[in-house]
Formats: C-alpha cells, sequence, structure tokens
C-alpha cells in the first residue's frame, strides 16, 4: 500500500471510473438523438417520449410497480415486527436469528429455483402474486436487520416509562416504540422497495408464462436480445433513478439515528 | 401485630415479599411498612436486590410470593399502568421524539382528561420544576440535571398515590447530586406525595430520607431514622456501610467486661464471647499519652472541616481513625505516640 496521496488519489478514480462511468455512458446515450450507440448527433429526449408509447413497456412498468409497493409493505410490516419479536427474545434467539438472514446470503438463482418447485408442487398458479411473495421473503431480511440495528441503541425502559404512565401495551406500542424506530422502518422499507424495482432472476423464475406479470427487469432482458437501443437506455436508466433516489433517501434516513 | 397500626402507618404495605430469577433469591420476604408523606429510602450495595423490590413496587416484576398492599387495597397483580405509582428510571427514560411538554403531558393524556386540565396541570408541573424555559425542546437539548427535572416533572405530574426513584442523582456530578438532593426533599414536603427512593450512595440517604431500610443479598437488615441507624446499627454490615465504623476485635467474658490487648471496657451487657467492639471515629478522642490505649499515628487525612487521622493500636495492631476538629490543630507528625479513650456509652459490640 502506498501512502502517497497522489497515487491513492489515482487508484479511487480508476475504481469509481470503473464503477460508474458504463452508467455514466447508459444515460448519456439515452439523450443521443441518433439511433446508433456510438455516434453522438444531439441531445433529445425522444427515448423517453417513445417509451411512453410503448404499451408493452408502460405495462410492465405498472406490474414492477406493483409488486414493489405489495411486497414492500408486506415486508415493512412483517420485518419490523419480527425485529421486535427477536430483540425480546433476543438471549434464546441467535439460531432464529441466522435462520431471517440466510435469505441474504442464498444465492438468488437458488432462492428462485426452490421457490419455483415450491410454487408448482402446491400447484399454486404463478403470477404477479408470487412474485410479490418471493419479493417478501428476501425484503423481510433487510428490513428486518436494519430494524434490529435500531433497536440495539433503543432504551427498552421507555417502553416501561410508557407503562408506568398509563399507557396500554398496545398504544405504547403506536405511540412511542413505532415513532422512535420510524426512521428506521422507512429506510428499511425504501430499501425494499429499491430491491424490489430491479430484482430479475427470482421475479423471473416466479413470474410464469405469457406478457400479464412481466416486469420492467424482464421487459428490458427480453427487448436486449435485438440489441440495444437508446430506448432500452432510456427505460434503464429512469428504473436506475428511482432506485438511486430511494436508496439515497435510505441511506439518509438511517445515517440520521446515530446522530 | 402490624394490622392494629393506624392506617396512615401501613399506607404502602410489603408482606414478605420475595423474587426468584430462575434459582437466585434477589428478594427475600421483605416485610415493610411506609407511612404516608414520608421520604423512605432503600439503601444496599448493588446487587443487594434493592431495585427488584422498587420494580416489583412498581408492577414491572410479579412476585415469587408475597402481597404488597397500598392504603389495605392488595395491588400485587395489578399492572403496572393501573397502579397508582409511578417510577422514575435511573437512565430518565425521557421520549427522545416529543417535547418537554409532550414528555410531560403523556401520562395525563392517558388517563383521557380534558384538554385545559392537562394544559394548566403541565403548566404547573413546569413551574415547579423550574423548567418553563425548556418547554418546546427536545430531550437531546437538555443537561443531565434539566433531564432529571423532566422525569421528575413527568411522574409527578400523574399526582401518584407514591413516586419511586431509582437512583434518580446518580447521573449527576457531585455539585448537582448536592443541589438536587435538597430540592427533592424540599419538592416531596411541597406535593406531599410519598417518595421511595433507591439507591446505593448511604450519604444521600442519610441525607434526604426520614426512614430508610437497609438490604443486603436481598434480605432487609435493618429499618428505621437515619439518626437511628447510624447510631444503633442492627448488625455489624450495617455498622460498616453506613458512615465510618473502627472495629476491634475481642472477648467478653462472664463478668461482662470486654477485653482486647490494652483495652479492658466492663459493663458490656447481651453478649458472651468472642466480640468486635464498634466505634465511630468522631467518638474516640486523643488524651494524655499514658493515659489512654497507647497507639501510633499513621496517616493524617485533612478534610476541611475535619482531620481524620489513621493510627495502630500498640497492643494488638488494629487500624483505628479518630476524627478531630480541622481547627484544633494538634500539630502532631506522622510516626507520633497518642493516647486514645472511647466514649463508652458510643460503643457497640457485634459478635465476631
Amino acid at each position: 500500500m502506498t501512502r502517497s496521496p497522489l497515487a491513492g488519489r489515482i487508484v479511487l478514480t480508476l475504481v469509481f471510473g470503473f464503477l460508474y462511468l458504463p452508467i455514466a455512458v447508459l444515460v448519456g446515450l439515452s439523450f443521443n438523438e441518433s439511433g446508433l450507440p456510438t455516434v453522438w448527433s444531439g441531445f433529445s429526449t425522444k427515448w423517453y417520449g417513445a417509451l411512453m408509447a410503448n404499451s408493452d413497456i408502460l405495462g410492465a412498468a405498472w406490474n414492477t410497480l406493483i409488486v414493489a409497493v405489495f411486497s414492500t409493505v408486506i415486508a415493512t410490516i412483517l420485518g419490523t415486527l419480527l425485529a421486535l419479536g427477536l430483540e425480546t427474545r433476543r438471549r434464546n434467539g441467535t439460531a432464529v436469528e441466522a435462520l431471517v438472514f440466510a435469505p441474504m446470503v442464498i444465492p438468488d438463482i437458488v432462492l428462485a429455483v426452490a421457490l419455483l418447485s415450491f410454487f408448482s408442487r402446491l400447484d399454486v398458479p404463478l403470477g404477479l402474486h408470487t412474485i410479490i411473495a418471493s419479493h417478501v421473503i428476501f425484503d423481510l431480511a433487510f428490513v428486518c436487520s436494519i430494524v434490529r440495528a435500531r433497536l440495539k441503541h433503543f432504551d427498552h425502559s421507555v417502553v416501561e416509562v410508557s407503562r408506568d404512565l398509563g399507557a396500554s401495551a398496545w398504544t405504547t406500542f403506536w405511540r412511542i416504540t413505532v415513532p422512535m424506530l420510524l426512521p428506521a422502518i422507512i429506510a428499511g422499507a425504501l430499501l425494499a422497495f429499491t430491491l424490489s424495482i430491479d430484482e430479475f432472476i427470482i421475479a423471473f423464475f416466479t413470474a410464469g408464462a405469457g406478457r400479464s406479470s412481466i416486469t420492467l427487469p424482464m421487459q428490458i432482458y427480453s427487448m436486449i436480445r435485438f440489441g440495444i437501443t437508446p430506448e432500452i437506455n432510456a427505460l434503464a436508466t429512469i428504473v436506475m433513478a428511482v432506485s438511486a433516489t430511494a436508496l439515497i433517501l435510505s441511506q439518509w434516513l438511517n445515517k440520521d439515528q446515530f446522530r | 401485630m402490624t394490622g392494629s397500626l393506624p392506617i396512615n402507618d401501613r399506607f404502602l404495605a410489603l408482606e414478605a415479599l420475595s423474587k426468584d430469577f430462575g434459582t437466585t433469591r434477589a428478594v427475600d420476604k421483605i416485610t415493610l411498612d411506609i407511612r404516608q408523606n414520608e421520604f423512605f429510602a432503600l439503601l444496599g450495595p448493588s446487587g443487594c436486590g434493592k431495585s427488584t423490590l422498587l420494580r416489583m413496587l412498581a408492577g414491572f416484576e410479579t412476585p415469587t410470593e408475597g402481597r404488597i398492599l397500598l392504603e389495605g387495597r392488595d395491588i400485587t397483580s395489578l399492572k403496572p399502568e393501573r397502579r397508582p405509582l409511578n417510577l422514575m428510571f435511573q437512565s430518565y427514560a425521557l421520549f427522545p421524539h416529543m417535547t418537554v411538554a409532550r414528555n410531560i403531558a403523556y401520562g395525563l393524556e392517558m388517563e383521557r382528561l380534558s384538554r385545559q386540565e392537562i394544559q394548566s396541570r403541565v403548566d404547573e408541573i413546569i413551574a415547579v420544576t423550574d423548567l418553563v424555559q425548556f418547554a418546546d425542546r427536545r430531550p437531546e437539548q437538555l443537561s443531565g440535571g434539566q433531564r432529571q427535572r423532566v422525569a421528575l416533572a413527568r411522574a409527578l405530574v400523574k399526582r401518584p398515590r407514591v413516586l419511586l426513584l431509582d437512583e434518580p442523582l446518580g447521573a449527576l456530578d457531585r455539585k448537582l447530586r448536592e443541589r438536587m438532593q435538597l430540592e427533592l426533599k424540599r419538592l416531596q414536603h411541597d406535593v406531599g406525595i410519598t417518595f421511595i427512593i433507591v439507591t446505593h450512595d448511604q450519604e444521600e440517604a442519610l441525607v434526604m430520607a426520614d426512614r430508610m431500610a437497609i438490604l443486603r443479598d436481598g434480605k432487609l437488615l435493618q429499618c428505621g431514622s437515619p439518626e437511628e441507624i447510624y447510631q444503633k446499627p442492627a448488625d455489624r454490615f450495617v455498622a460498616n456501610f453506613i458512615g465510618t465504623m473502627n472495629f476491634i476485635p475481642g472477648r467478653i467474658d462472664a463478668n461482662q467486661c470486654f477485653t482486647a490487648p490494652g483495652i479492658t471496657l466492663p459493663g458490656v451487657r447481651d453478649l458472651i464471647g468472642d466480640a468486635l467492639l464498634a466505634i465511630r471515629p468522631e467518638d474516640v478522642a486523643l488524651t494524655t499519652p499514658q493515659h489512654g490505649i497507647d497507639c501510633r499515628l499513621r496517616d493524617i487525612a485533612y478534610h476541611g472541616l475535619d482531620r481524620v487521622l489513621h493510627v495502630t493500636l500498640n497492643a494488638c495492631g488494629t487500624p483505628v481513625q479518630v476524627r478531630v476538629p480541622a481547627r484544633s490543630d494538634t500539630g502532631h507528625a506522622i510516626g507520633d505516640a497518642l493516647s486514645l479513650t472511647f466514649a463508652a456509652d458510643r460503643c457497640a459490640f457485634f459478635p465476631a
């Protein structure tokens, strides 16, 4: 390792260049007037306009939104409750904890195949609902881990104070526990939303046949077989912008809690 | 026996209260009567069960055995939110997402009082606890002493029958703690609520309490006024725990005479055999050399108001502390030979 600030800066630039240059090129080309990926002929938003006229893409976007919203809401509620339950049973809960976080480390392809065989064994018809259920499984782990991190800094005596001051367990949950955990809950929800919106493998496996349950990443994948068009660049840029916004918000909220 | 006491003397009655955690007994058959409007201190070293006892009173722990009676009513199995007792936590546990005023109003909102009533009671307590200019601040913007007052106000505004305080001054620095001790005592007098305070600081208990109970290993050792406990400790542990005590090992013979090397004290009743003589440093006096118990000066500790001479008795080598007024500068130097006398009526004797 070198200690020279200049060399450090060069390495850093190379790393970030490697990370973000392809994305920057993609975003840049999405505004290219020309349809060819190698020729820049001027700035234009016409490919975004073209997206809006493409009913396949709009349908996929709508599906993605449905999947992301439903899986986020369900995973956020379940994940928060799970985190609270784990915290109260912390002393004998290490094994359970490992089980909760397993979906974070199991390869997506394994999870996808397992879910597909699970659904077909139970004869569950595939569709948006199976994508939602599958997304809930891995979103849950992320929401739970973020809320648990916040709970580690949670002074449990505020809950007792609330009871002592005359509040029922229910009132205490809504007026004390939830508001105090809210930044972490929202951060978890935003992360779940981000993960869900651009998730491809699990959605691909659990969507079933037909166009009715195709999501945006699947749509992009099917379009790309006919070559990369500026339309795909534009679509990818939009998906990325939505994810990045949610992710940045999530990070910001999560940082806020340790202030 | 206790049943014949007037109700005000049995305001809060603990009857053979015990608490087991697994196989360890945290509180062991404690029976105590706490009077109305008194400032009562539960004192003991850490792990003596005093906090568990307090948490049982608040309703956060269920007693394994025994009953708790408040004004004759059994509240042993009442949920915390249904008890007319409030607990002020050691960590203060203020709600971080609420302002000071909202923190204080919370308990009244739970009673479903009208908005005007809540407002006027919050205003009143904010004035009493000197928090007016902090009403709209959040807990994170307050100092330790201010937080402590908010926690106190939040519990007091409920007008509980009994206020329980768990090491309320533990987190404050010494100067502030001394001021708050008197503040708390004044406040208790003004609001006329029974206070039960848990502390490990014997000085704090002596300053504040009307009566106190000394606990050790879950057992009640002694209950009484600070004067009684300081002057007539029930056993060796209490004697050692409260204030400073000199112990001199010796023997009490059949003639009621205590003897230790170089010491003979007649007229000791109630005890025969190996014994410990206990005497406070302020009850030991210096006398003309050769006319008392001979000793050698080892150390002098100056405390401003007084001076503590650390000596060892020549005959048995036992260390003894002697407290003398600081103004009477005796001009002693370390290594000097001194002579002591013990105030006979101040000596206590415990089995060795």
